[in-house]
């Protein structure tokens, strides 16, 4: 993968030119290792700089490597740190790599644990790798760990790997898609030509009628054209709820495949983006990574900090206009119900609808009392319950309504 | 325009203060012929870095606002069916082929905001405003044309460019970008600037602010931007305030307390905002401005 060792042009160059490539492409490794996508083509451009006197002193060419290699704010953010790191040699972590990214999952050490999934022993071996990777202080989309949550996070007992079973996934797939095709697609202000629309598109007629002298006889005419409703589901993966993140996890699956627009997090004391993960075609991969990410599941559940977080860092990258936010969830909070209820508010007032699905609603003689979903419930346009996936497809006409 | 300061000096003479590190990235820009992705919150003056770049190429600025829906037609090009159709009327019964070859000529083609873009003799700005408005299928059409610099009408032929446009995108993080518009562009954070540089951006901004006053009203609005906000006031913001204040005539923040508390509505958009900033946090944020 060097950048700049095959060119033949730099055959001519002195040793320290060499030894300046050659550095060179060693940092452009250590960028792909910490999530950079960095080709080719940066490196010719890096090397290009560097000729052009940007390399004159350290903080110009940190500066204009930086805006070279940078892609998005979480890339900025750290780069600054890794330059100084490699350049400088100060003692910053040397390398910390970032959770889901694609060209980590290729680097040996998860390849020797992914080499383990087929030993016996369950998840263990999920919970196995978190040294390795969950460590890395940066998460994907900027999830923060929430330190000093008040409850211990218990390691992951739930084995996400129950999922494999093929009979159910399809199961879970097929209830997926009967709810991508009725929950109602939305409008939008994009016209598209149709013959039977209900609005004349003038420069479209008079276009397709140049044939005829300019006289219109075929018309134009346009049409609202649907655009695919976006689901986001934010799932409870807490002890209280472990009877049924299985099912909802196989849910969530078949949600990520079936509808055209969906993300997923996963939340318990803090929260967790899992939809790349759980996207990985490789399903065994995906479990490895969902594992990783889920580690504390089981424990006590904070819903008014993780929303806080979603609505922070992720609402306005998933949330769009026509965008259905799911939140399964008991609603039994152990932080502070009024943060629960603020939180609630904001992202009711940002997306269309917000259907609260809870487990325990379907038990008999169970009363919404607990204080967080008491505070939650006014921001809420569907509340309904859901244990299993019959239970999903019994929501349809209501979920179509939305 | 070669050193990051001759560039730096350029944009203030025509109006934006820029920190270091953007004049770094517009220099990078010209040495590499690459796009500049400017992202960051509404409000931080993505749009002007763009203004002012063409004010200090003495260029001109084209700039071509996203929206959903936006199509081929709206952003490159569109025959002017009307005038066609008149010419063909108007030519009845001669050589239809000579007609054809007439009514398919620049004289009849729209040009649209991209390909007026890679057509002017002197390069341009070319300012794609909120590309995260735009559908997927348009970014990746922009990929190609950012790439290639050229375009194909199927009437015409391919069009090439004759000089490549300064181009400038911004985004506001609404949608996520693909990551191969991304790799395509440099990138530039813009974040909200610093006391001294807000200062120096009233000062240069709004004429009758002077260096003390600029300073009260950039470090207020820093004290601002560190409470919890829904809405937190951007560059833009500041100004409006900064030339309410002036044109009220308020020369020291801390001898118009008043003043200051009733035209916050000018930082403040939200409701929530304007009743979490109560006249008791004015006078405290205004006890923290020397």
């Amino acid at each position: 993968m060097s950048c700049c060792g095959a060119n033949p042009g730099y055959d001519e160059l002195d040793e320290v030119s060499r030894l300046v490539s050659s550095k060179l492409a060693a940092f452009l490794k250590t960028l792909r290792d910490n999530g950079f996508a960095v080709g080719l083509h940066e490196g010719r451009d890096a090397a290009a700089l560097m000729t052009a006197g940007y390399a004159a002193k350290p903080g110009l060419l940190r500066s204009a490597f930086k805006h070279l290699f940078s892609a998005r704010k979480s890339d900025w953010e750290k780069f600054d740190g890794l330059f100084d790191a490699f350049w400088l040699g100060k003692r910053v972590r040397s390398r910390s790599v970032t959770m889901g990214s694609t060209k980590a999952a290729n680097s040996p050490s998860l390849k020797s644990l992914r080499d383990t999934k087929s030993e016996p022993s369950g998840s263990e071996a999920a919970t196995d790798q978190v040294p390795s990777t969950g460590e890395a202080p940066e998460d994907r989309a900027g999830e923060g760990r929430m330190e000093g949550a008040s409850r211990a996070e218990n390691l992951s007992e739930i084995d996400f790997r129950k999922m494999v079973d093929p009979e159910q996934i399809a199961e879970a797939h097929a209830v997926a898609a009967q709810l991508a095709r009725t929950m109602r697609t939305r409008l939008t202000r994009r016209d598209l030509a149709r013959r039977r629309g209900y609005r004349l598109d003038l420069r479209r007629t008079i276009h397709r009628n140049i044939s005829h002298g300019g006289v219109p006889i075929s018309l134009v005419k346009r049409q609202r054209k649907p655009k695919p409703l976006r689901l986001v589901v934010l799932l409870d993966a807490s002890g209280s709820m472990s009877m049924y993140t299985g099912v909802f996890l196989r849910f969530i699956h078949g949600v990520l495949d079936e509808f055209r627009e969906a993300e997923a997090f996963l939340f318990h004391t803090r929260l967790a983006y899992v939809s790349d993960a759980m996207k990985e075609k490789d399903s065994a991969r995906a479990l490895d990574r969902l594992s990783i990410m889920a580690q504390g599941a089981g424990g006590g559940t904070k819903i008014g900090e993780s929303l806080q977080t979603f609505n922070r860092w992720h609402a306005a990258r998933v949330i769009h206009s026509r965008t259905c936010v799911m939140i399964v969830s008991d609603g039994y909070e152990t932080g502070d119900a009024a943060l629960l209820g603020r939180e609630m508010a904001a992202l009711a007032r940002r997306c269309r609808r917000v259907v609260w699905l809870n487990p325990m609603l379907a038990w008999p003689g169970y009363a919404p009392d607990a204080a967080g979903i008491k505070a939650a419930l006014p921001h809420v346009d569907l509340y309904a319950p859901a244990n299993t996936l019959h239970s999903l497809t019994a929501l349809e006409p209501y979920l179509a309504k939305l | 325009m070669k050193t990051r300061e001759e560039i730096a000096q350029a944009l203030a003479a025509s109006g934006y203060i820029a920190d270091a590190e953007l004049a770094t990235a517009i220099s990078l820009m010209q040495l590499l012929k690459r796009p500049l992705l400017l992202e960051g919150e509404a409000g931080v003056g993505k749009t002007e870095v763009a203004k002012a770049l063409a004010a200090a190429h003495a260029t001109e600025l084209i700039r071509l606002q996203c929206y959903e829906g936006l199509d081929q037609s709206a952003a490159l090009y569109e025959w002017n069916y009307q005038r066609q159709l008149l010419s063909i009327q108007a030519h009845r019964g001669e050589d239809a082929d000579a007609i054809e070859d007439q009514i398919f000529s620049e004289k009849y083609l729209l040009e649209r905001p991209l390909l007026a873009a890679i057509r002017r003799d002197r390069p341009p700005v070319l300012l794609i405003d909120e590309i995260d408005r735009a559908d997927d299928e348009f970014e990746a059409f922009l990929l190609e044309l950012l790439s290639d610099f050229q375009v194909s009408i199927p009437e015409l032929g391919t069009i090439r460019a004759t000089t490549i446009p300064h181009v400038v995108l911004t985004s506001n993080g609404t949608r996520e970008l693909s990551d191969a518009l991304r790799r395509r562009c440099l990138y530039h954070y813009v974040d909200y600037p610093d006391v001294d540089r807000e200062a120096r951006i009233i000062m240069a901004r709004i004429s009758g602010a002077g260096a003390s006053l600029s300073l009260q009203i950039a470090r207020l609005v820093g004290g601002i931007r560190k409470e919890e906000l829904r809405k937190v006031p951007g560059v833009a913001e500041t100004l409006d305030w900064a030339a309410a204040l002036v044109g009220l005539g308020v020369n020291d923040l801390h001898e118009a307390p008043d003043v200051v508390h009733e035209t916050l509505m000018c930082l403040l958009k939200t409701h929530e905002d304007k009743s979490r900033v109560t006249r008791e946090v004015t006078e405290r944020l205004l006890g923290k401005v020397a």
